[in-house]
C-alpha cells in the first residue's frame, strides 16, 4: 500500500518535471527566436501598419515593397542599400582572401616549427585582438586622413586584414597540428620539394578547416561596425552595418526599410554560420584550450 | 640546416608581423604619443605640442569620465555574470533533451549569427516607447496604460542595453558549456551516484569543477570582444539621453570625432585598452589555473 502510493507519487513528480521542462524550453526558444522573426515580419509590413495605434497584431497585408525599394537604383528612402551591399561584399571578400593567405603562412609556421618564446608570441597575437575597435580607429583615422585613404575600400581592407590575422593564425595552426608531420616528410622522401609537399599533401587535408577559418574572417568583416563607422564616410565605401544608421538620421525612422536591410545583412551571416557550425566550438576553443 | 629552417619560419611569419605592426602596433604607439598632446582635428599643428600627462590628469578629474567608467564596469559585470548563468542554464536544458538535440543546438546558436549592430537595432525597435512591440504588448494586455520610456529613462535604458547584450552573447557561453557537458566523463558521475550523492551535490562537486575551464574559455573569448557593446549602445541610445547611457567606448567616440579632441580621446582609449587587457589576462590566468587543478590535458 505504502509502496504503491510512493510509486504513484514518484511517477506524478516525474510527469510534472517533464511538463515544467518542456514549458521552460518552449519559453527559452521563444525568447531566442522571436526578436529576429519580429524584424523579418516587419520587413514585410507597410509602414502605416507598423506605426498603427492601437497596434495591429494580425498582419493585414504583407508585401515585398521594402525589399523592392531597397534594390531600386535610388535606394530605399534615399539610402543606397545596393551600393552599400556592393561595398560590403568587396571589402569582406578581399580582406578575407588576403587574411587567409597571410594566416596560412603564419599558422603553418606556428604549427610546424619551434622557435623561442612561441607561447609569448601567441599570447601577443591574442592581445592585439583585445584593443577595442573604437580605440584603434582614432589613430587609424588620423594616419589615414593624412595619407588620403579615408573613405576608400583599400583603407578598410587593410584594417580588416590586420583584424583577422590573429584569429586566422590561431585557427589554422590548430588545423595543421592535427595533420601528422610524417605525411609531409614521407612526401619529401619520395622526391617532393617542401613547397610541393605542402600544396599536394598537407593543404588538401587542412582544406575544410581553412575554409571555415575563411568564413569566420568573412563574418568578422561583414559585421564590423566600430572601425568602419569612422573610416567610411560616404557612398564610396560605407558598408551595410554603417549604412543601417543612415535610416536613423532621417526625420522619421523608416522601420520597415530598416528591417528589410537588417534581413539583408543577416541572411548571408546565418547561412555562413550554419556552414561552420561544427567548427564553431573547436574554432572558439582552439588555442584557448591548447594554449 | 637549422639556420634555413629558422629563415623559413621568419619568412612565413613576416607578412603577418608586418601587417600587424603597420595597422595595429604602429598606430597604437602613435595614439599613445598623441595622448600626450592637445591634438585637435581642427588644429593640425597641435600634434607637435607636448603637454605631458595633462590629458590624463584632466580625465581622472572628470566626473563624466568616472561615471562612464563605473557604468562600463557595472554593465560588464552584470552582463557577463548573467550571460554565464543563463548560458549554463541553457546548456543544461539542451543537454537534457532526448529528441532533436541537434536542432536545439542550432537554435541555441541563433543569436550569435547576428552582428551587435543588428541586435541593437532589433531591441531599439522592440523597446521603442511609441511603436515598440514591448510597450504595445503591455498596453494591449492592460498591464500599463502609459508608454514606458525604455530607452529614455536612465535606468531603463541601461536595462534595455543589458538585455540586448545578454541576448546576443549568452549563446557563446551556452555553446562552450555544452561542449564541456558533452565531453564530461561518465565514471565520476556514476561513482558519485553510487556513493549516494544527491543530484545537486553531484552537480556542485563533480560537474561544475569539470566545467570551470570551459566557463573561463568562454569568459576569455567574451573579454576579447567586450568592446562590441559599443555597437549596441551606439545604435540603441547613442550614449544618450544626455550621456546617461554613455560607456567608455561611446565616450571615446564622442570626444574624438564629435568634439574633435583627438589627444584627449586617445588618453581615454588607453584606459579602455588597459581595461580590456586586464579582463583578458585575468580570465586567461583563471583558465590556466582551472586546467592545472583538473590535471587533465584538456
Amino acid at each position: 500500500m505504502n509502496f504503491a502510493q510512493s510509486n504513484v507519487y514518484q511517477r506524478t513528480l516525474k510527469r510534472v518535471g517533464k511538463v515544467a521542462y518542456i514549458l521552460i524550453l518552449a519559453v527559452t526558444l521563444m525568447i531566442i527566436l522571436l526578436p529576429g522573426l519580429w524584424v523579418f515580419l516587419n520587413s514585410l509590413r507597410p509602414i502605416n501598419e507598423i506605426m498603427a495605434k492601437p497596434p495591429v497584431w494580425i498582419p493585414q497585408s504583407l508585401s515585398f515593397d521594402h525589399y523592392k525599394a531597397m534594390f531600386d537604383p535610388v535606394g530605399s528612402g534615399g539610402v543606397p542599400v545596393l551600393k552599400y551591399f556592393r561595398n560590403s561584399l568587396i571589402i569582406s571578400l578581399s580582406s578575407t582572401l588576403i587574411a587567409l593567405l597571410i594566416g596560412l603562412a603564419g599558422g603553418y609556421a606556428f604549427a610546424r616549427t619551434h622557435f623561442k618564446g612561441k607561447r609569448h608570441w601567441f599570447l601577443g597575437l591574442m592581445l592585439t585582438r583585445t584593443v577595442p575597435g573604437i580605440a584603434l580607429s582614432l589613430p587609424l583615422f588620423m594616419i589615414m586622413a593624412k595619407l588620403g585613404i579615408i573613405d576608400t575600400h583599400f583603407g578598410v581592407i587593410l584594417v580588416y586584414v590586420a583584424l583577422n590575422i590573429p584569429f586566422t593564425i590561431w585557427l589554422i595552426d590548430g588545423f595543421f597540428r592535427q595533420i601528422p608531420i610524417e605525411l609531409s616528410q614521407a612526401a619529401q622522401i619520395d622526391g617532393c620539394t617542401p613547397w610541393q609537399a605542402f600544396w599536394k599533401v598537407e593543404f588538401p587535408l587542412a582544406k575544410s578547416g581553412i575554409a571555415s577559418a575563411g568564413i569566420f574572417a568573412f563574418l568578422t568583416c561583414w559585421n564590423e561596425f566600430a572601425i568602419a563607422s569612422q573610416l567610411t564616410r560616404s557612398i564610396h565605401s560605407k558598408t551595410l552595418p554603417v549604412g543601417l544608421l543612415d535610416f536613423t538620421a532621417e526625420f522619421g525612422v523608416n522601420w520597415g526599410g530598416m528591417s528589410a536591410m537588417a534581413v539583408l545583412i543577416t541572411i548571408p551571416a546565418i547561412i555562413l554560420t550554419f556552414l561552420v557550425q561544427k567548427h564553431l566550438v573547436s574554432g572558439l576553443t582552439f588555442g584557448a584550450v591548447k594554449g | 640546416m637549422i639556420d634555413t629552417k629558422q629563415k623559413t619560419t621568419l619568412l612565413l611569419l613576416s607578412p603577418a608581423i608586418i601587417v600587424l605592426v603597420m595597422v595595429i602596433l604602429g598606430p597604437l604607439i602613435f595614439s599613445l604619443y598623441s595622448s600626450f598632446t592637445p591634438f585637435k582635428l581642427t588644429r593640425p599643428d597641435s600634434i607637435n605640442q607636448f603637454i605631458g600627462f595633462r590629458n590624463y590628469v584632466r580625465i581622472f578629474g572628470d566626473e563624466d569620465f568616472w561615471a562612464a567608467f563605473v557604468r562600463t564596469i557595472v554593465v560588464l559585470t552584470i552582463a557577463l555574470n548573467l550571460e554565464m548563468l543563463l548560458g549554463l542554464g541553457l546548456a543544461l536544458l539542451v543537454n537534457r533533451a532526448t529528441m532533436a538535440q541537434k536542432t536545439l543546438r542550432t537554435i541555441m546558436m541563433f543569436p550569435m549569427m547576428f552582428s551587435p549592430i543588428l541586435v541593437g537595432f532589433q531591441f531599439r525597435f522592440m523597446f521603442n516607447d511609441n511603436i515598440g512591440v514591448v510597450n504595445n504588448a503591455l498596453q494591449s494586455l492592460g498591464i500599463t496604460q502609459e508608454a514606458i520610456p525604455w530607452l529614455v529613462d536612465k535606468y531603463l535604458a541601461i536595462f534595455s542595453i543589458c538585455v540586448a547584450e545578454i541576448w546576443n552573447s549568452t549563446s557563446v557561453f551556452a555553446i562552450l558549456i555544452l561542449a564541456g557537458l558533452m565531453s564530461l566523463p561518465k565514471d565520476p558521475l556514476e561513482a558519485a551516484e553510487v556513493d549516494g550523492c544527491t543530484k545537486w551535490q553531484t552537480f556542485r562537486h563533480v560537474t561544475l569543477p569539470y566545467l570551470m575551464p570551459f566557463l573561463y574559455i568562454a569568459m576569455t573569448i567574451r573579454s576579447l570582444d567586450i568592446a562590441r557593446a559599443y555597437d549596441i549602445v551606439q545604435i540603441m541610445t547613442g550614449g544618450g539621453p544626455a550621456q546617461r547611457t554613455e560607456l567608455l567606448w561611446t565616450m571615446i567616440a564622442r570626444t574624438g570625432y564629435v568634439d574633435a579632441k583627438m589627444g584627449m580621446a586617445n588618453a581615454m582609449s588607453y584606459v579602455a585598452i588597459l581595461l580590456s587587457i586586464f579582463f583578458t589576462v585575468f580570465f586567461f590566468r583563471k583558465l590556466n589555473q582551472a586546467r592545472h587543478q583538473l590535471g587533465v590535458g584538456l
